[in-house]
């Protein structure tokens, strides 16, 4: 790949009212080629990221590089960037090969030159035959490969995407995923895609940027980000999470105790939490922790089975453990564990690297 | 396979047993319906079905000349009438002066042909001392108008019970001696005048509406909530307020001595002794009329604009269009709907508007509503004011079977 900057984003700070920070010293840098994911709560400024980006909103201070050079004063048509809108915005009064070669007109791009793109755009979103319908005409998938086709028909470098895929239903979304993510990777363009999906952010992206409150929590890759949370709201927001609040009482070398508000003393792994006396966070994955492990794990305790919750392909109990009521484990499916029964006692054991003692919440 | 009937499990056909299950509802709608059909009955279908008759209702004459007309019916008009056309109109005047009636015959056959009215007055005055027998010769004593071959015509002309001579006197046209259709004389041509003059008000009207309405409506319906309900309300509070009001204040400020005179006059476009007339005439009308309709331009424009969403726009501007390009190709066509809904009612508004024009039109800026209201009020033509007024209707519905046919009826929204 290219450019390891072609998107900069450099202490971009953006207020609407003046009296609230919307995105707050924002930096970030995207590669060229890259797909990469804003991940976030609602109101946490990936919008209002992409939407800088696209040129519809000035950041209040702070600059934003497209391939090296200030974008900030250009006007939104002559940045070149292809979006896709959450509810597609294809134009009603539009047939499907209008739609796509509304930009190739605005280009003055000559009619059989066009033509030929229209036709490869279609028919990388499979919708060839489909050039005199209307939009109306399309179901909600269909009209959202047409947003895709005609986000890409003129080449651009860059693609943004924003919540394209938030009012399909789950089968579809799924399998529209896939879609784009084969579209990125055979055309290799920069894709910056907003969603507040989590499986979408992980399916599809080379990385992920999680914000939260105005700023990037974490920007790494989907597995980086799964297993190795930084600060307790990535732990929180990504995927399931079993959490222990408690203080550091001893560290030595990668391991450190923690001891829990209800008295017990657990070994975890020390990420944000590094000295004696730090209030920490101590957050566990439910799939780390075993009923029972035939190994020796670092971390074994006592707790009672609550509730039992049969989910198909695995059994997730909620169990009382080290007085966190909430604690979540999944068995799988396979083993015929006839012993799991709503207050029974377990043994859970998981080791400390797994166990990570980020900042307090 | 032969079509076999299907039963509802109780064996009925379920043809029926469905038509008795829906029947109970039917009879609700229909008695839900049936008062709006009732007062759409009386208060539009009646009323214009008695303009439509009105206008072409001449019985009256027929009526009351009925031994006449009976007589005439044999009479090829070429030469005067025999013994017994005259024996006739003795006997129905004779009847009419005995009933005092015979005013109205008066108008209806002076307005056929002037000269009439003398006749017919003489001779009821001396028809008592008519003698039996020979009453063409007592009648030709009595006046030589009816020795004259035109006037008898003139009576045979009005014998039939419909006629559409007020249609043509609509269109500046009458018939002549013999029944041909002929324009009227140059100095009485005013209706063709008034017809071109109400569509060219109610064009122009229309246009400066439109041009008006188009950015309010577009700032109505992209400014933030709190703002675009204070326009909203700023259009909306002329449109509540009294037509008559609204007229008058508009009488206030266009008067010579009034505020926009002193303006223009203060900026030094017009002398002071030489205000320019802003009202009674054509330019009071205009600017008068173009604000009281611009609410019904507005609304049809906003509630269009109101269902684009903004991101059309941003994807024309992503896509590379400049604002000027995304403007004319894409927001532009998405509200033509609204354009089309707009324009038609502001215009149908027009072409019949009365108040407006009434009173800051003067002589030059009065439509043919106005014409229409002089027939109904003043000269007491009703079936004219009816023909005019089916001209009107004919109008308005010609031009909305055009608009059907260029924009399509179905691709209008009101709101």
């Amino acid at each position: 790949m290219g450019n390891d900057h072609f998107v900069r984003f450099e202490n971009v700070d953006k207020s609407y009212d003046g009296k609230q920070l919307v995105v707050k010293g924002l930096n970030l840098d995207i590669e060229e080629g890259e797909f990469v994911t804003m991940l976030g709560p609602s109101g946490s400024g990936k919008t209002t990221c992409l939407m800088m980006l696209a040129g519809f909103e000035t950041p209040t201070n702070g600059q934003i590089y497209l391939d090296n050079k200030v974008i900030s004063d250009i006007p939104p048509h002559k940045r070149g960037i292809g979006m896709v809108f959450q509810n597609y915005a294809l134009f009603p009064h539009m047939t499907v090969y209008e739609n796509l070669a509304f930009p190739l007109r605005v280009r003055k791009i000559p009619k059989d030159e066009a033509d030929k793109k229209v036709d490869k755009a279609l028919s990388m979103v499979s919708l060839q035959g489909f050039e005199s319908r209307m939009p109306m005409q399309l179901s909600g998938g269909q009209q959202q490969r047409v947003a895709v086709a005609r986000s890409l028909v003129f080449d651009p470098q860059l693609v943004l995407m924003d919540e394209p895929l938030g009012a399909l239903d789950k089968n579809l979304r799924e399998s529209m995923q896939y879609e784009i993510k084969h579209i990125h990777e055979s055309i290799g363009v920069t894709v910056v895609y907003v969603t507040h999906d989590q499986t979408e952010a992980l399916t599809m992206s080379n990385r992920i940027a999680v914000f939260n409150d105005g700023k990037v929590q974490q920007l790494s890759s989907p597995d980086e980000l799964y297993e190795r949370p930084v600060n307790s709201f990535v732990a929180e927001f990504i995927g399931e999470n079993n959490t222990f609040a408690g203080e550091v009482t001893d560290v030595s070398g990668d391991k450190c105790k923690v001891k829990l508000n209800s008295g017990t003393e657990i070994l975890a792994n020390p990420i944000v939490a590094k000295s004696k006396g730090e209030k920490t966070t101590v957050s566990l994955r439910p799939e780390r922790a075993l009923i029972d492990p035939e190994t020796k794990m670092d971390n074994n305790h006592k707790g009672k089975i609550e509730e039992v919750i049969y989910h198909g392909d695995h059994t997730r109990l909620r169990v009382d453990l080290l007085g966190n009521k909430d604690f979540i484990l999944k068995v799988p499916n396979s083993s015929n564990r006839m012993d799991i029964k709503e207050g029974r006692d377990i043994n859970i054991g998981w080791n400390s690297v797994d166990c990570r003692a980020l900042d307090p919440k | 396979m032969s079509k076999e009937q299907i039963l509802s499990s109780d064996g009925i056909p379920l043809e029926k047993s469905l038509k008795i299950a829906e029947r109970k509802n039917k009879l609700k709608a229909v008695l839900l319906v049936a008062p709006l059909f009732l007062f759409i009955l009386i208060i539009y279908v009646f009323p214009i079905g008695e303009m439509l008759f009105r206008s072409v209702d001449d019985r009256m004459i027929t009526k009351m000349l009925p031994k006449t007309f009976n007589a005439m019916e044999k009479w090829d008009g070429k030469d005067l009438p025999d013994e017994e056309v005259y024996k006739g109109l003795y006997d129905d005047l004779t009847y009419l002066k005995k009933n005092k009636t015979y005013g109205k015959i008066i108008a209806r056959l002076n307005y056929e042909k002037s000269g009439f009215s003398s006749l017919i007055k003489k001779t009821v005055r001396k028809i008592n001392k008519f003698e039996e027998g020979n009453y063409k010769e007592q009648f030709i004593k009595v006046h030589k108008r009816w020795g004259k071959n035109e006037y008898l015509v003139a009576l045979k002309n009005t014998a039939p019970n419909w006629s559409y001579a007020k249609y043509l006197k609509g269109m500046d046209r009458k018939f002549d001696q013999d029944r041909n259709i002929v324009q009227v004389e140059e100095d009485r041509r005013i209706h063709k005048i008034l017809w071109l003059r109400t569509l060219n008000v109610a064009f122009w009207v229309t246009i400066f509406c439109f041009v008006l309405a188009y950015p309010i409506s577009h700032l109505l319906a992209t400014l933030p909530m709190k703002y675009s309900n204070l326009l909203m309300i700023c259009v909306l509070l002329p449109f509540w307020t009294s037509l008559l009001v609204r007229t008058s204040s508009w009488m206030v400020l266009l008067q010579q001595q009034g505020p926009i005179n002193d303006l223009i006059v203060w900026i030094g476009l017009a002398a002071d002794d030489n205000r320019p007339e802003l009202m009674y005439n054509v330019i009071g009308t205009f600017v008068a009329m173009t604000q009281i309709l611009l609410p019904f331009m507005v609304l049809p424009l906003y509630s269009v604009m109101k269902t684009i969403s903004p991101s059309l726009m941003r994807a024309g501007k992503s896509l590379g269009g400049t604002p000027l390009v995304s403007f004319v190709k894409i927001y532009f066509p998405l509200t033509i709907p609204g354009i089309g809904a707009g324009c038609l009612l502001v215009f149908i508004l027009a072409i019949g508007y009365y108040i407006t024009p009434a009173l800051v039109g003067g002589a030059s800026g009065s439509l043919i509503s106005n014409t229409i209201a002089y027939h109904m009020k003043s000269s007491l033509d009703w079936a004219f004011a009816s023909a005019l007024g089916t001209m009107l209707l004919v109008g308005v519905l010609a031009i909305y079977w055009v608009y059907n046919k260029l924009v399509g009826i179905d691709n209008i929204k009101l709101g």
